[in-house]
């Protein structure tokens, strides 16, 4: 088992110097100048705007910059901000947290509405509440995030005045009333996403508790005299949770990036966020970086889901 | 077929010949017969069928029909609500929605088909050289399929839009230069799971009798791949298709939705969106019509698609 382990998280390391790369040379290929700005600015003659250009490394030979990239990279050092002239890493830590809160719950909510209504879908097939839950679940995922997101924001916001639209770091008032006002305004870009998720989980659950209720050994179970409920899930429901818990993890990279449709709605100070206002200001050194933080996470969450499935399920060789 | 009509009781035929010779009446059942027959079965899916329909004709004939100019700009109508004359209301600018849903449904559903055709030409291209050569040219190919869905899409996506949007836009065309970026982008980063399948399929078909049998009456590797292997990889393609149209309209507004899909003048569903958010408070329907266009596209083709899967598995018993 360690062994498998080891194996995988090797072979995670070159997965990850090919993402590397891809993202340097998507940027190394682009047009536009990061110091386009001072072209514009007559008080920086163009000797000067050189001297820059050669101070930031804009001039090595394209290799060069990589090798130097990628080096300050794996030493955790990500850099400054061309807008700011903040380092990297603390604009992230700011809002790193706020995107994990709101996409971590957001991830927990969606599982905990999915697993029970799956289960109870798949136990009652065919029924009026299977059906409901299954047309929901449809419905759920064909509608995009930033759909439900404005759809929310015109009826809880605009129509009954329930949780603002808008989500503010700063929250005033102290005590029990600042609390609610924090747990409000996270409501809704939370629902929204967990909604999302939710509805693609529920079909997965559904699905592979079918598969598993119709076994021999359900049906020894049963014939053994156990209730329904042991059957369900002390039986059922643990061998239908393997392939589960592996699309669980290997959704959660997409909620965190899902999480950059809703935190443009509800204007979430988080890393989606600090993307895309990045991208506008032509600030490459935070583009590159969350881009492959995202990468990181992705890569990681594949290699957790392939361990645990390694775990649970005791038919997978380690070879 | 002449002789079947032919078919009438004659003395001394028992009854036993009678009965085979009226089937021999009946038109011989195709796989494709019975997959329509089976899709029929899957009312929500012929429903969708019926919408997709409604929508692209309405797309491609509405703009002759309702002629209101989509640009023509009347501030003293801003923000109208529905109306005779505006049956969809008109956005901040006093243009017609309903003319701008015509037109950016064309763009939408465009660039959905246009997508699904790079990702399922690249993914079966891939996945099929995959699975017909195996070895050291399978583990290459799989290894870069493996790498490409640990890319994080979306923030990838907003990245080379953003930094390619210009020079396509000038070196192709205003309107030309970012279709075929978006299609370009979305068919590349959504190959990777029609290229596992159909790997797939290939390596479980090709080691079938018929392929044996292929081979030893001389057909040679391309006929083998295209004639023999190709059509019962088919079935799983095309429900990949259909539902890569609907992943594909949803990014593609997501996109625009961000304001990095298509120009602000260009109307896509995404784009109206994204205007609508700034005057939500005075006009829900900017944000309504959009939305709902989306949401039924989406909705519609997703329930073909699964009424495809269920049409063109061969497992399911056809009735």
């Amino acid at each position: 088992m360690g062994q498998y382990i080891i194996r995988r998280v090797i072979t995670a390391v070159p997965t990850l110097v090919l993402i590397s790369m891809v993202i340097f040379s998507i940027l190394a290929l682009a047009p536009g100048d990061p110091l386009s700005d001072l072209a514009l600015n007559p008080s920086v003659p163009p000797e000067v705007r050189q001297r820059i250009r050669e101070n930031l490394g804009l001039e090595d030979p394209i290799p060069v910059q990589y090798g130097k990239w990628a080096k300050s990279l794996f030493t955790g050092e990500f850099g400054y901000s061309y807008r700011t002239r903040a380092p990297v890493i603390d604009l992230i830590k700011q809002r790193l947290p706020t995107t994990l809160y709101i996409s971590g719950l957001a991830f927990l909510v969606s599982v905990l509405i999915a697993i029970p209504i799956g289960v109870l879908s798949a136990v009652k097939q065919y029924s009026v509440f299977d059906n409901v839950a299954t047309t929901l679940a449809f419905i759920g995922f064909s509608l995009p995030t930033f759909c439900t997101g404005l759809l929310f924001i015109l009826l809880f916001t605009i129509r009954l005045d329930w949780f603002p639209s808008i989500y503010r770091s700063t929250v005033d008032g102290e005590g029990l009333s600042g609390l609610w006002e924090r747990i409000r305004q996270a409501i809704m870009p939370i629902t929204v996403l967990a909604l999302f998720q939710a509805a693609t989980l529920i079909r997965f659950v559904r699905a592979s508790m079918l598969e598993n209720v119709h076994q021999d050994y359900v049906r020894t179970a049963r014939s053994k005299g156990l209730t329904e409920r042991s059957v369900i899930t002390r039986h059922a429901l643990r061998n239908a949770l393997i392939p589960v818990v592996t699309i669980i993890a290997l959704s959660l990279p997409g909620v965190i990036t899902g999480a950059v449709v809703t935190e443009q709605i509800f204007r979430v100070p988080g890393m989606g966020e600090l993307l895309i206002s990045s991208i506008r200001n032509n600030d490459t050194p935070v583009v590159m970086t969350i881009t492959f933080l995202f990468s990181i996470l992705v890569v990681f969450f594949n290699l957790v889901a392939d361990v645990i499935y390694g775990i649970l399920d005791p038919r997978i060789k380690y070879g | 077929m002449a002789e079947a009509s032919e078919v009438r009781p004659q003395p001394g035929q028992s009854a036993a010949a009678l009965e085979l010779g009226g089937l021999r009446a009946k038109k011989p059942r195709t796989l494709w017969s019975d997959a329509l027959r089976q899709f029929r079965k899957h009312h929500l899916a012929v429903a969708g069928v019926f919408v997709l329909a409604f929508l692209t004709i309405a797309t491609l004939v509405g703009p002759l029909i309702w002629t209101e100019d989509m640009a023509l700009i009347d501030f003293s109508q801003s923000t109208e609500g529905v109306s005779l004359d505006h049956p969809m209301g008109t956005d901040d600018l006093g243009r017609d929605i309903f003319a701008r849903i015509l037109w950016g449904g064309r763009i939408s559903l465009a660039v959905g088909v246009a997508a699904m055709a790079v990702a399922i030409l690249l993914g079966t291209m891939i996945g099929a050289i995959a699975g017909f050569f195996g070895g050291f040219m399978d583990s290459l190919l799989m290894r870069f399929t493996d790498m490409f869905i640990s890319l994080p899409s979306l923030p990838l996506l907003l990245l080379t839009i953003y930094l390619f949007r210009d020079t396509l836009r000038d070196k192709i065309g205003p309107n030309l230069g970012p279709f075929v970026l978006i299609v370009a982008l979305i068919g590349v980063t959504n190959w990777m799971p029609v290229a596992r399948l159909v790997r797939a399929s290939f390596l479980s078909v090709k080691e079938k009798e018929f392929i044996e049998a292929a081979s030893c009456i001389g057909a040679t590797r391309s006929s083998i791949m295209f004639k023999h292997i190709m059509p019962n990889v088919l079935g799983p393609v095309i429900v990949a298709a259909t539902l890569a149209v609907g992943a594909a309209i949803i990014t593609e507004s997501t996109l625009s939705f961000l304001g990095l899909g298509f120009p602000p003048d260009v109307p896509t569903w995404g784009q109206l969106l994204n205007t609508s958010v700034n005057f939500m408070q005075i006009a829900p329907h900017m944000v309504i019509f959009p939305a709902l266009m989306i949401f039924l596209a989406v909705l519609s083709i997703n329930y073909v698609g699964d009424g495809l899967r269920d049409a063109l598995d061969p497992r399911k018993t056809t009735g």
